[in-house]
């Protein structure tokens, strides 16, 4: 028995260097965001107070605005809040049922090669179509309240899980298929324990992607509807006729901020689960 | 160590393995890789192929092996365990050595007990013990090789095809993998088929070297190898070696043509 196995060889190039750089450049990726949202909040406040003129500053409200006039003011923020929850539901639902939907389709199209050739096109249209100009159709078909706006949010959303999906199934190396084929494995198996797993990096990329686009798509439909109870969506659009600007910007920062918070939190989940084999940062 | 030394292959036995009668492979698309291919592979032999690139020696393989049915003649295996190891490692990140190599028996739908302590078996084999728990990332590609090796050993093979496995790994890692494989061939008794460029590590490794010309692939000399096994490092610095390597690019070069 050989006790120790040889040192690795010079040759380190056939390690994938992942392990050693993200360590030293912690401190550095946080730095230039944090610059560009100063860069960003100095020219806002230019232009509120510089370019614009106290008549016309309702169609910038400078930046401390937005929290003295909503944020800080308790029954503004709580109808933000309330329609934030609302909105929220709408939009995990909606997640939810795009990457059902979109893993289930895109492992169907991966084991028949006529599934994919006569159903991709349609995902790829699904993509391409002015979901905006759908919307009220939707409404008129489903009624306008959350089953609708949940159509909506999924119609969004599905494209990225359909897409990265079936790319990561199909992206499975010869080499390790054919080991499989050695071995007369089944197609189960060889889905279960290959394609899948070999899936799993390009599923949560799409799972990231998907997720900011549930954001939206939970707000558009209810945007467009103004019916049921007001979520983000109504919210917004009822600001804006009424010209609160202030409370215009709170709610949008709103759902940016929470279209990031679920983006990060996939991108963790993601690391969490495939994080210890893939290397993100390398693709 | 001279070439009059009888070869002391691992056993006496030489009953067939493997043997290709006038086969032929064309693809799909036209192009002829091999023609007219007839190789026999007995117990207790090792065979080196060594041709030009694209000459389709790994064809030879996939035939072999039963990836790719040949277009013209007859292919006889006498044996279920084959073992296969490609040129890459193909392993699959996300399980760690130990689990990778667990993998074929696995598979084969063997009870966990039995593939762990196979697998074990194996690992010990190439030299990996205390590395069960690392992900192929962590690995250095002669490593990476190595665990490959050991999945295929577990499935005990009769027959062992390799496809240019120590190809991507710099000399000192492959001189060191050609010394093991020689070790395993000697104490596991499989019969191989080896492809390989190189000519010196197809002389060092093998009873027998099969010189294949360039597309379309043809046998165009065969050269038995007499050094006794286990082999001794040292008689690559040898006159009767350096000869037989000599004799082995000579043919090479005017099946190139």
């Amino acid at each position: 028995m050989t006790t120790t196995p040889p040192a690795p060889p010079k040759n380190r190039t056939l390690m994938r260097p992942a392990t050693v750089t993200p360590t030293k450049k912690k401190s550095a990726t946080w730095v230039p965001p944090v610059l560009v949202a100063l860069g960003i909040i100095a020219i806002w406040y230019l232009v509120s107070y510089v370019v614009l003129d106290d008549k016309r500053r309702f169609l910038l409200p400078p930046p401390h605005e937005v929290f003295t006039e909503a944020f800080f003011q308790p029954d503004v923020f709580s109808d933000i809040m309330v329609a934030l929850g609302r909105t929220a539901v709408v939009a995990l639902v909606g997640l939810a049922i795009a990457m059902i939907i979109g893993i289930g389709w895109a492992i169907a199209m991966s084991q028949a090669r006529w599934i994919e050739r006569s159903t991709f096109p349609y995902a790829v249209i699904l993509q391409c179509i002015p979901i905006l100009a759908l919307v009220p159709l939707i409404g008129f078909w489903f009624g306008f309240d959350y089953p609708a706006r949940i159509i909506v949010c999924v119609m969004i959303a599905l494209f990225p899980m359909v897409s990265n999906t079936l790319f990561g199934l199909q992206s499975v190396d010869k080499g390790q298929r054919e080991l499989f084929q050695l071995q007369k494995a089944s197609r189960w198996t060889v889905l279960t324990k290959l394609e899948f797993p070999a899936a799993l990096p390009a599923i949560f990329a799409g799972m990231r992607i998907s997720a900011g686009l549930a954001v939206v798509g939970a707000i558009v439909g209810d945007y467009f509807f103004r019916r049921g109870e007001p979520g983000l969506g109504s919210l917004i659009s009822n600001y804006q006729s009424r010209v609160q600007s202030a409370e215009l910007f709170a709610a949008i920062i709103t759902a940016s901020l929470f279209g990031v918070l679920i983006f990060i939190l996939f991108g963790w989940l993601g690391k969490r689960v495939v994080g210890k084999w893939y290397d993100f940062s390398a693709s | 160590m001279s070439i009059a030394t009888p070869p002391v292959a691992p056993t006496t036995t030489t009953d067939q393995l493997l043997h290709f009668d006038d086969v032929a492979m064309t693809f799909p698309n036209g192009t002829t890789a091999l023609s007219g291919v007839s190789l026999t592979v007995n117990r207790g032999e090792f065979v080196t192929v060594v041709g030009p690139s694209g000459c389709g020696k790994s064809t030879l393989l996939r035939i072999a092996s039963g990836l790719t049915p040949a277009t013209e003649g007859t292919t006889q295996v006498d044996t279920s365990r084959i073992g296969y190891v490609f040129q890459d490692a193909t392993l699959l990140p996300w399980r760690d050595v130990q689990s990778n190599v667990e993998l074929l028996a696995e598979l084969n739908g063997k009870p966990k007990k039995e593939r762990q302590k196979t697998a074990k078996e194996a690992i010990d084999l190439v030299g990996l013990t205390g590395f069960e728990k690392h992900l192929p990332r962590t690995l250095s590609g002669g490593m990476k090789m190595r665990t490959s090796l050991a999945r295929s050993l577990t499935l005990d093979p009769e027959l062992f095809l390799f496809d240019e496995p120590f190809g991507a790994l710099d000399e000192i890692t492959r001189e060191r993998l050609n010394d093991e494989l020689i070790k395993l061939f000697t104490e596991q008794q499989f019969a191989g088929l080896f492809i390989t460029h190189s000519v010196s590590e197809a002389v060092y490794l093998s009873t027998k070297v099969v010189v294949m010309s360039g597309r379309p692939g043809k046998i165009v000399d065969e050269f038995p190898v007499e050094f006794p096994f286990p082999r001794d490092p040292e008689i690559r610095f040898t006159a009767e070696f350096a000869e037989l390597c000599g004799q082995v690019s000579h043919a090479l070069r005017e099946g190139h043509h």
